[in-house]
């Protein structure tokens, strides 16, 4: 870790991650609350040689970021809720097509409009289900800034290792709020570069034939390999086909790409677990109000966890139910109406013990807010 | 190289229907590519969906079928990410005006250096013959079992006023000028449009009595005329066919290759 230390907003951090992490092509919409990220990447692109563009809608962005990454660079695009919703259905494109991208959500209240400058975590589901059809995505979260660097590297490097869309799932008081982050040196966090074939000029490339580890090296679009990309369900030569056996082999390689290795993909943080009998579940900027109770719970004695997820999806199950087996009651702490507090729910051995704390009035979540809740449970009255 | 080493033979049968005139369009765009000694692997084409957009797949090019409407958008960040490829996009008319009409006009506003070639055939045909921007009015479709009230777009006046700096008419009867007309769409450097008047005889022609295939060529013979003919002004209900705009503009990835040596203190 360098001395360097910056002072700076949550989506400027997610501006020097992407670019530590090799960023060399974005494009986007304006959009509150994530429009600082396509501003400051409209100057320090092109200061690196990278390109920027401010295409004419959400879809657009989306579209165009494929086409760059197909050609080699790794590609971003930011946007929040109601852009999310219009990107769904290239990102869908970008599963089928596995393609790497990295998309940036600072999730504000929905639906619609909403409360544009407002905190919310309403888009886990659609960042799980946003796309049509049955597939498996890839998302990631932060608390604070020095996690939002490593989170977003993160973003990048999975969507090389997996092929596959990475969303970045922040929200409105992360991406605003100002604080210190101690910024990594080049050779502190590992990259993970583009798999590109070795198969020679003029021998044949199948490009969607996976190796034995499920990896699928990448020919870029100019290089010596020309094949077909399409949305359609494909065969190992990129084209369409009907046929069943194609249809099950290529839904199940897009699945279990991803499903196979949770253990690989999971990125968690934990407090004061192991003898906590009650833990409190949260993510993103809700976790740090939760992180702030269970800190001064602790200092009374009292035997509070804290479980802070940094990958949603795919849900990180196994780590849930096995670090939470031993507590009498978990809490949930989300803003939204309780998303993730479901699939908590379906992870753990009793889901009667799993409680919500949430909030959905576009205001921040705040450590009273939690304990009136812990009372309730706990049996002491609010 | 021979026409057949530009197809993936491995590929065919195309899904066209007899009589089509889409393959008279992709035959012709390996003519402008072969004419122009262009190299294969120079060149991407992306399309959208519908029948024109299975072209990129049977031709032995990089090769990019994406999304309804949005092949343009997908070009563009091709063309920004690598300015040298030459990027052919192959539309429908639909695919191109209604679902994807914002991308073409900014395409065309930014001019950056893509060739939409737009099959005009005035309906979906992978659909099943529903009416499009292009039907025209009182024209009959699927969807519009009484008649089409939709009026239609001039894709060519449409492409002009949004900026492209390459604009142009042509159709399958005219098979040979088409060849001319897409090499200069192809060499020309900015956003080139070139709309292709093509038979749907399945579905168009078939919902609105226009006869075989060889009577509906026969009609782009007979109603269209040159650009600024004599015949245009006797007769307005005739479609002009040929180059209406070729000039030199700034062009979108050549500007901001001006924005990264700015950027990066270079004068």
């Amino acid at each position: 870790m360098s001395n360097k230390t910056l002072f700076l907003q949550g989506n400027a951090v997610c501006v020097e991650a992407a670019l530590y992490a090799g960023l060399d092509f974005f494009a986007g919409y304006p959009i509150t609350p994530s429009t600082e990220i396509a501003e400051l990447l409209s100057l320090k692109l092109p200061r690196k040689g990278g390109k920027f563009i401010q295409m004419e809608d959400e879809i657009a962005s989306m579209c165009a970021i494929i086409g760059a990454s197909l050609t080699g660079l790794k590609s971003m695009t930011a946007t929040s809720g109601p852009g999310f919703s219009l990107k769904q259905e290239a990102i869908g494109y970008a599963v089928m097509t596995e393609i790497p991208c990295v998309i940036v959500n600072v999730q504000r209240g929905g639906p619609s409009t909403g409360l544009p400058t407002s905190p919310s975590q309403g888009d886990v589901m659609q960042a799980r289900w946003g796309t049509h059809g049955d597939h498996s995505i890839i998302t990631l979260t932060a608390s604070n800034h020095q996690d939002v660097f490593a989170m977003t590297v993160e973003a990048f490097n999975l969507a090389e290792t997996y092929r596959t869309p990475v969303i970045l799932l922040f929200d409105e008081v992360i991406g605003h709020m100002r604080e210190k982050l101690q910024m990594p040196d080049p050779e502190d966090i590992p990259l993970v570069e583009r798999l590109w074939t070795s198969v020679k000029e003029g021998t044949d490339f199948h490009p969607y034939l996976p190796r034995e580890d499920g990896r699928l090296p990448m020919s870029d679009f100019g290089g010596i390999h020309r094949y077909n990309v399409t949305g359609l369900i494909h065969d190992m030569w990129g084209f369409p086909s009907n046929k069943p056996d194609v249809a099950h082999g290529l839904m199940h390689h897009l699945v279990d790409k991803i499903e196979n290795r949770v253990h690989e993909i999971t990125r968690y943080k934990e407090f004061f677990l192991d003898d906590a009998e009650c833990i409190l579940i949260s993510y993103g900027s809700a976790a740090r109000s939760a992180l702030h109770v269970v800190e001064s719970r602790r200092a009374r004695g009292e035997a509070l966890g804290l479980l802070e997820l940094q990958t949603l999806w795919p849900f990180p199950a196994e780590v849930v139910r096995k670090r939470c087996a031993h507590a009498k009651y978990l809490l949930v702490v989300e803003l939204n109406m309780g998303q993730i507090l479901q699939e908590v729910k379906k992870a753990v051995m009793d889901p009667e013990k799993v409680f919500l704390s949430n909030k959905i009035d576009g205001t921040f979540i705040t450590p009273t807010d939690i304990r009136n809740v812990l009372r309730l449970i706990q049996g002491k009255g609010v | 190289m021979a026409i057949r080493d530009y197809i993936r033979e491995r590929f065919m049968p195309h899904i066209w229907c007899p009589g089509c005139g889409h393959g008279i369009v992709m035959n012709n765009l390996i003519r402008a590519v072969e004419n122009l000694e262009l190299r294969k692997r120079d060149i991407v084409m992306v399309s959208g969906i519908g029948c024109s957009a299975r072209i990129s797949g049977y031709l032995d090019f990089h090769t990019l079928h994406t999304l309804h409407g949005r092949a343009l958008a997908f070009a563009t960040g091709v063309k920004m990410a690598r300015p040298e490829l030459r990027i052919l996009v192959p539309m429908g008319d639909g695919d191109a005006t209604a679902i994807g009409g914002n991308h073409f006009i900014h395409a065309a506003r930014r001019n950056i250096d893509l060739t939409a070639v737009i099959m005009n055939n005035r309906i979906y045909g992978m659909t099943g013959g529903q009416y499009s921007p292009l039907s025209g009015r009182g024209k009959a479709a699927t969807t519009a079992p009484l008649g089409n009230i939709d009026q239609a777009f001039d894709i060519a006046d449409l492409a002009m006023s949004a900026g492209a700096s390459f604009v142009a008419r042509t159709t399958t009867y005219h098979a040979v000028s088409m060849i001319k007309i897409l090499e200069k769409a192809i060499m020309h450097k900015g956003f080139s449009v070139v709309e292709i008047l093509t038979q749907c005889p399945t579905y168009f022609g078939r919902k609105n009595r226009l006869g075989s295939a060889v009577d509906m060529m026969k009609a782009y013979k007979t109603g269209t005329t040159p650009v600024g003919s004599e015949a245009k002004k006797e007769d307005p209900e005739l479609i002009e066919r040929g180059i209406f705009v070729e000039e030199d503009r700034p062009e979108y990835c050549t500007e901001y290759e001006n924005i990264i040596k700015k950027a990066m203190g270079v004068h």
